[in-house]
């Protein structure tokens, strides 16, 4: 078995740790700083440092180099070091199972099968029928439902990106057949909480985020 | 960069025949999707034969299966139109136009010597040679690809159809 995973995870059991982590991811793919980091757990630079190295040697964040401001040319200064969650996917089970592999058969039948219709139509019910924390609030928004089923969504301008796609390998191996699913997935979310009227989900496919964005009807039809 | 482009070859069996209205949705988008193929980065050359350049009236495997062949600089580039632009919602409504070809796969891909032109009646014995096999050098796919061969070393194996 391989323990990559385990090593991981278990690089996450420092609270501290933990917080940074989360600080990183919740930037989507934008790199943070260790200032950053260290002022939003109000914690020293020094230590956020620490913990943020701790977490590159775990293969959990990866280290980039930018110039923050965007000056460049003499008197720009030295790049900063700055952080992003790592490519890589790990995932733990104890014992193991194997369900990536279970998903890439089962996507690999479909596609032979040609059943994307059937998977479509299953989704958008998983997602109308999706349960979730934001719903305990009584009018919980497009981008907190999203958040709370793991999309890490970004909205600007009457347009929410989705930062995170939470089929990420699979939907690498099987576009059609899996951005077609998360499509469905988050339409039926919109309808399941009453969204659907304001917002209008689409596939925008492009590099390095999740290829459906949603757009405010409200404001496309201003 | 090496003397090796990509060969993409792809095949779909029509649900009706192209006048039907059942599939009035896949017509409709071949016009603007083999424009975008053309200001794609990387493209070398798409068979575009037929009256309506869309090569729709080539049919190499069997009369109601349609085709599209085309080359790239590389896997990126290809990738890039497939499956990071536009290009990907219309494959998403595949399952309205088309019906499962029956074979294994539907797509293959697979290296040539720069300057040089795949056939559709080549795309064909790929496709079978990828279903009979699975992937290789020879007949291979995104989600299991083969590096372009290196000019040191030996030329592609000759493909018994």
């Amino acid at each position: 078995m391989d323990d990559s995973g385990l090593t991981a995870v278990s690089a996450l059991t420092d609270g501290v740790r933990r917080a940074a982590y989360r600080e990183v991811i919740s930037a989507g793919g934008v790199p943070v700083g260790r200032d950053e980091v260290a002022a939003a757990l109000g914690v020293g630079r020094t230590l956020a440092a620490h913990h943020l190295d701790k977490l590159v040697d775990a293969g959990l964040l990866e280290v980039t180099y930018a110039r923050r401001t965007g000056r460049s040319g003499p008197g720009a200064g030295r790049p900063a070091k700055l952080y992003r969650v790592a490519a890589a996917e790990h995932e733990v089970s104890v014992p193991p199972r194997a369900y990536r592999t279970a998903a890439e058969l089962l996507a690999e039948a479909v596609e032979r099968t040609g059943a994307d219709v059937a998977l479509f139509d299953a989704a958008r019910a998983h997602g109308r029928a999706a349960p979730s924390a934001a719903s305990a609030a009584s009018a919980a928004s497009a981008a907190e439902v999203l958040a709370a089923h793991g999309y890490l969504p970004h909205e600007e301008d009457g347009r929410i990106e989705l930062r995170n796609c939470p089929f990420h390998r699979l939907a690498g191996q099987f576009p059609p057949l899996i951005c077609g699913m998360n499509l469905a997935i988050v339409e039926g979310l919109l309808e399941g909480h009453g969204l659907d009227a304001a917002w209008e989900a689409r596939m925008d496919a492009a590099p390095g985020r999740c290829c459906v964005t949603l757009s405010n009807s409200k404001n496309k039809s201003d | 960069m090496t003397g090796y482009h990509l060969a993409h070859f792809n095949a779909a069996r029509l649900r009706a025949p192209l006048d039907d209205p059942a599939i009035a949705g896949f017509v409709a988008g071949l016009g603007p999707i083999n424009a975008l193929a053309d200001r794609s980065p990387g493209l070398v050359w798409r068979l575009a034969e037929g009256p309506a350049g869309d090569a729709t009236t080539v049919r190499p495997a069997e009369p109601d299966v349609i085709v599209t062949l085309s080359v790239w600089e590389s896997l990126e580039a290809l990738r890039a139109f497939t499956y990071q632009s536009e290009h990907l919602d219309y494959l998403r409504q595949r399952r309205d136009w088309f019906v499962p070809l029956g074979y294994r796969a539907s797509l293959v891909l697979w290296w040539i010597p720069a300057g040089t032109l795949p056939t559709p009646e080549e795309g064909v014995a790929r496709l079978r040679a990828l279903g009979a096999n699975g992937p290789s050098p020879d007949a291979f796919t995104f989600r299991a690809p083969f590096p372009a061969p290196t000019d040191a070393g030996p030329s592609p194996l000759p493909l018994h159809a």
